[in-house]
């Protein structure tokens, strides 16, 4: 992996945990529970 | 530390690849309980994505599928950005790019089991390479503008073939009072999924190459993954012969098409490729 991509790399790394932090701060984490435990309808062809 | 192992074990890691996705199949979809009594697992892990396509309404899963979770996020975005999302699926895509794909993807598993069913394959040519690019417009418009526009999960709703695979066919068959509300987005998600399953049988995994937005989105993480296929370009002598011997429409390995299988790992004459190691 050469400079640029190892820099890429770092930031792209930083800005994922970054935004799950953010993410589980504001909720994000019980957003997609509460999504999941649910039957989705629209995923199994009912409407 | 190796990824896969070194020398003659990164040489057969193409066939333990086969247990790692039978296992990830398994993992994704260990809520045994829930394929019993026709339910779905409603515990505090559920909130936590799977890296590859599994559809959350599967009685057996016990993680939610990215894809859906995006879709859903995206649905509520005007009132908040799904961060936990989007961060969850860049560090996916940062840890692995398409080596979920070739992996980790229960999908994947299935369509590579029915490639094998024999009979008349429709190998790689320039329809299938400029197919490729189909995935990308269904992640755009079915993935992100149709929530964001219809308020609808448009690619769950309208084309995902795990949902009706994974979540459709089983709560139907077990719940009568589901099995009551099936109607005519049914018989089209019915319809789409076999049409996808049988052009599996023909065309390799051909739902991954041209459907799959999630795959599309991995794809863009490639080139900066920690984990995958690297050629040293010291050794080769580009002869080829791995491009040519892949099933996906791979224009030199590791581009945004390639999966890291590993099956080229074989197939080089100079042993240039093999799997990314972790310095220690």
């Amino acid at each position: 992996m050469n400079k640029k991509n190892t820099a890429i790399t770092v930031i792209t790394l930083i800005l994922a945990i970054v935004l799950i932090i953010a993410g589980i701060y504001d909720g994000g984490y019980n957003d997609v529970k509460n999504k999941a435990i649910r039957i989705c309808y629209e995923c199994i062809g009912i409407g | 530390m190796s990824v896969l192992g070194s020398g003659e074990s990164e040489k057969r890691a193409p066939l333990k690849r086969r247990y790692i996705q039978l296992l990830a199949a398994v993992f994704y979809n260990c809520n045994i309980k829930g394929f019993l009594s026709g339910s779905i697992y409603k515990g505090d892990i559920k909130g936590l994505c799977v890296p590859g396509l599994n559809c959350y309404s599967c009685p057996g899963a016990v993680g939610a599928c990215p894809l859906g979770s995006l879709q859903s996020g995206l649905l509520s975005s005007k009132y908040k950005v799904p961060y936990y999302v989007l961060g969850t699926l860049i560090l996916f895509g940062l840890m692995f790019g398409r080596l979920i794909c070739g992996f980790l993807c229960p999908f994947g598993l299935l369509q590579e089991l029915l490639y094998k069913i024999p009979g008349k394959k429709i190998k790689k040519n320039r329809i299938t390479v400029m197919l490729t690019y189909l995935k990308y417009v269904i992640l755009v418009i079915f993935v992100i503008v149709i929530p964001l526009v219809k308020l609808v999960p448009g690619f769950c709703k309208y084309i995902c073939p795990a949902g009706i695979l994974e979540g459709g066919i089983p709560l139907t068959y077990m719940d009568p009072q589901i099995r009551g509300l099936i109607g005519v987005l049914f018989s089209w998600k019915f319809i789409v999924m076999v049409v996808i399953l049988t052009i599996c049988v023909f065309c390799f995994r051909s739902f991954c190459r041209f459907v799959c937005p999630l795959g599309a989105i991995y794809s863009f993480f490639n080139p900066i993954s920690f984990f995958g296929i690297r050629v040293d370009n010291d050794k080769c002598i580009h002869c080829n012969a791995c491009v040519k011997n892949c099933k996906m429409d791979v224009k030199r390995v590791c581009d945004r098409e390639c999966i890291q299988c590993g099956e080229c790992i074989k197939e080089c004459p100079v042993d240039a490729i093999s799997y990314k190691k972790i310095k220690k």
